[in-house]
């Protein structure tokens, strides 16, 4: 069996190495073209309707003065007379037209009756949700007996609210239809599965859906399906004969289109006078929207712990079903243990890394985490800098550091991959996957050219059509294993074949040569060489091409990561103001592909932690059940100046390199929310019971007041 | 237009933005809240940045409009748009034509922009995946703290 493996670290030519991400020069200059870019000849513009009521019947729809518009194509009725609506934002109506002006004048013109029913979405009142769902308890070792005998234990009740997946480029998809052939621009992260679910949708066969995603603005989990408009778009489309865009406006997009489970709980934790964990209790609950939300895995990265106690209530609301929201369950596990180990260590007198690191056996990751911790606190200078939390207030701005850790699994997903060898050296892999921000398109080209030793321009990648090899979706972290272990499967396999047709021209074994350089030549004796478009020229007039899978042969990939992070805060003691001074992280993903973008998925999920962290919420309004803040003014993303300085660390070389490649997405945005709640906590002397930390939330806390239910 | 004269007949509430992006299909400029509050769709009018979307096609009549595609392109890129490129300013890259069209904008008018000037000129602008670190060090310019000093782009 072939040797599937990746080339020793003297070796390398691309893995690695830096290179800048090969779109980066149509993004920066507008030439990219989005599937919100698409404009066909004799497109129409289509917008849907929706519900201003968080619960309600819709009793009567009166489409014909919409209809009646000039330059209205169709209008399409997508919940009718008789239906429940269970949230706001639903969609009960949508119209194409010749313009979006003229579209939106047609959704004014609609005329839709409610009967308004009763609806509840504040899930932090839980007593007071009509259809909450306790979940069976689940006790494991004694944990009644340890906290009996515990030398310290702390409880209180912490909670992060619902927040939303805000993609700069909205949900949405152009559709256009050439007889029974359905053809989609979409804004996706699952190029490859799309069509089976429009198909079924629509009742035609799924040979008969074209998928294209070149590009796309941001998915983060919650863009894995062709969503109701996405249906409807296509139904709109067929109906008018024409090609129609379907994106949500912005108001929509964060109300409907994605939005991560809040996460509530009563916490209890024990640790005896060595300060070892002995006891963990929670009572927790939390609301996804109308599905409600499953328990988080907690204790959090300390799973091994062996006496607790577990209680959820799922309770849903009135507002629309939550999606994965990057890295799911976990950051909200993580806020809710780290910021109880945190209190724990501070009741302990400990130090709070002296803390953790006593307690890592309880952890799947011990060395891992121990080395992380040592390297993040050398960053942070932290056993020179770090105080106990402070008591008094002698100033009005307070500084504070906080620490947290996080793992995640990461395993390559399901993908095939289709390398040619042209006969003019050309290199070309293609597959049914997707970049979505992380730079996949490049990371394949750096395998590509790593395995036949050229150089990027050399090599050329297709992805974003399904119509290509089957790939997985862009989730859990999961596609930069997945794409490149297929892509080094079907280059190795490509490469061999290559080796022996060449290898009489050059009187050697195959398993003799080597390409590197730009080169083949045989091993040990460079000067018995051809170059690389001479060896491609001699393979006969058809280009030669294999594929390659994943799962396969060989040891490329695996999974489970560890993280640290470290986050440094100032507070404003009269205003409440919190302030990211600095964030450390230091982080494992295995064999790094690309440093740059490596240390650019890191730097994203901190920017995107530091805004949970202090300012991003779905704050839904108890009196109409509607979102507040369904737009970008009050649901505010973290800016350019708000997220302090940041500093990576990759873990990687010896101990790391040899597990393959391991996925990076998820893994740096799980820890922010705890370890800058931990911080504040440091700075301010009390806990922060609440995520964000808005300023309102960090006055009442130093007032000792505003805790949660 | 981007350097030439474009006649076009819309109706008056037609915003800057839907004019560029439906009816002269130039799409670099990206509609992303409609409402002026995250800066993709940024456009220089006379020189100056403006959000494209909050402002009526008519009211640009006779003006000179620069979208991030008049900058440059991928063959000839303006300064900016490579330092995006070479500092990774960009993931999925919906923010990009927003940041790099303000962000040249920053720097025409001061080179080296102190903080303030930095939140003034970028502060409106977000980004989702999180890539102002690159986007600090394009400000920052070559060679300052924040670069990237990996460099070896392209390969
Ligand atoms: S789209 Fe114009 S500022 Fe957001
Ligand atoms: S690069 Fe994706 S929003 Fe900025």
């Amino acid at each position: 069996m072939a040797d599937y493996s990746w080339p020793e670290a003297d070796r390398r030519g691309q893995i690695g190495r830096r290179p800048a991400r090969l779109d980066g020069p149509v993004k920066s200059t507008g030439f990219a073209r989005y599937p919100s870019d698409q404009n066909p000849p004799g497109l129409l513009a289509a917008k849907i309707l929706t519900c201003p009521h968080a619960h309600a019947r819709v009793v009567r729809i009166d489409t014909s003065a919409a209809e009646a518009i000039p330059g209205v194509r169709v209008v399409h009725v997508i919940q009718g007379e008789g239906s429940e609506i269970q949230w706001a934002g639903d969609e009960v109506a949508a119209v194409a037209a010749d313009t979006e002006d003229i579209a939106r004048d047609a959704l004014r013109a609609l005329q839709v009756e409610y009967e308004v029913l009763p609806h509840f979405v504040t899930e932090k009142h839980r007593d007071r949700a009509p259809a909450a769902q306790p979940g069976s308890e689940r006790t494991d070792g004694d944990p009644d007996a340890a906290f009996a005998s515990a030398h310290r234990t702390v409880e209180q009740t912490l909670g992060m609210p619902q927040m939303a997946h805000m993609c700069l480029e909205p949900h949405g998809q152009v559709a256009a239809w050439d007889g029974d052939e359905l053809e989609v621009h979409a804004s996706t992260q699952a190029v490859s599965t799309l069509a089976g679910q429009f198909a079924s949708e629509l009742g035609i066969p799924a040979t008969q859906v074209r998928i294209r995603t070149e590009y796309m603005g941001g998915g983060f989990g919650s863009k894995f399906s062709p969503d109701r408009w996405g249906i409807v778009g296509a139904e709109l489309a067929r109906e008018a004969g024409a090609p129609v865009k379907l994106f949500l406006d912005r108001d929509q997009e964060v109300s409907v289109a994605g939005s991560r489970p809040s996460a509530f709980a009563r916490v209890r934790v024990a640790a005896d006078e060595q300060g070892k964990l002995v006891a963990w209790d929670s009572d927790s609950w939390g609301s996804g929207g109308l599905p409600g939300a499953s328990q988080t895995p907690l204790p959090y990265v300390f799973s091994r712990l062996p006496n607790r106690r577990l209680r959820h209530t799922s309770v849903p609301t009135n507002l629309a079903g939550s999606r994965a929201w990057r890295a799911p369950n976990h950051p909200q596990a993580c806020f809710l243990t780290m910021a109880s180990l945190d209190d724990l260590a501070n009741e302990l007198d400990l130090d709070p890394i002296e803390f953790l690191d006593r307690n890592l056996e309880f952890t799947g990751r011990a060395d891992v985490y121990r080395e992380e911790l040592g390297i993040a606190a050398g960053m942070a200078e932290w056993k020179e800098r770090w105080q106990p939390r402070k008591r008094s207030r002698d100033s009005a701005l307070q500084r504070g550091l906080g620490v947290s850790i996080h793992t995640w699994g990461g395993r390559g997903h399901a993908s095939n991959c289709d390398v040619t060898v042209h006969p003019d050296g050309a290199v070309e892999a293609r597959l049914g996957s997707q970049d979505i921000g992380t730079g996949t398109r490049t990371i394949v080209a750096q395998v590509l050219a790593e395995t036949f030793g050229l150089e990027l321009p050399q090599v050329r990648v297709s992805l974003g059509d399904n119509r290509f090899p089957q790939s997985g979706p862009s989730g859990g972290s999961s596609t930069v294993g997945g794409v490149c272990a297929s892509t080094r499967r079907a280059a190795q396999d490509a490469l061999r074949e290559v080796l022996t047709r060449v290898a009489p021209r050059l009187e050697a074994d195959p398993e003799q040569l080597t390409a590197a350089g730009g080169r083949v030549f045989v091993e040990g004796e460079p000067s018995r060489s051809m170059s690389w478009t001479e060896a491609a020229s001699r393979i006969g007039g058809a280009p030669v091409s294999a594929q390659g899978r994943n799962p396969g042969p060989g040891r490329l990939i695996s999974s489970g990561v560890g993280g640290v992070q470290i986050a440094e805060v100032e507070v404003d003691m009269e205003t409440g103001v919190v302030q990211v001074k600095r964030m450390i992280a230091v982080q494992d993903c295995g064999l790094i592909v690309n440093r740059r973008l490596a240390e650019s998925q890191v730097y994203g999920g901190l920017i995107m932690g530091v805004g949970y962290a202090l300012f991003e919420e779905w704050i839904p309004d108890p009196v109409t059940g509607r979102l507040l803040n369904a737009d970008m003014e009050f649901y505010k993303l973290a800016g350019l100046l708000d997220v302090g300085s940041l500093e990576v660390h990759m873990m990687t070389g010896p101990g790391y390199d040899e597990r393959g490649v391991i996925g990076l997405g998820e893994p740096p945005v799980i820890s922010p929310g705890a370890a800058i709640s931990n911080a504040v906590a440091n700075a301010i002397g009390v806990r922060v019971p609440w995520l964000p930390l808005t300023p309102d939330r960090v006055l009442d806390a130093l007032a000792g007041r505003g805790g949660i239910a | 237009m981007n350097g030439a004269v474009r006649r076009l007949e819309v109706e008056p509430r037609v915003t800057l933005l839907d004019g560029l992006r439906d009816v002269l299909d130039t799409t670099g400029p990206k509609k992303v809240c409609d409402r002026g509050a995250c800066g993709a769709c940024t456009v220089l009018e006379d020189g100056q940045p403006i959000y494209a979307c909050s402002r009526l096609l008519i009211e640009s009549a006779g003006r000179s409009i620069t979208t991030v595609e008049g900058l440059g392109s991928p063959e000839a890129m303006h300064e900016v748009q490579r330092a995006f490129v070479e500092n990774d300013a960009q993931q999925c890259g919906y923010c990009t034509p927003g940041f790099v069209v303000a962000t040249a904008a920053l720097l025409a008018r001061n080179p080296a922009p102190g903080e303030e000037e930095i939140e003034a000129g970028l502060g409106g602008n977000f980004c989702r995946c999180g890539t102002y670190m690159g986007i600090r060090a394009v400000v920052a310019g070559p060679g300052q703290a924040g670069g990237d000093g990996g460099g070896n782009v392209g390969g």
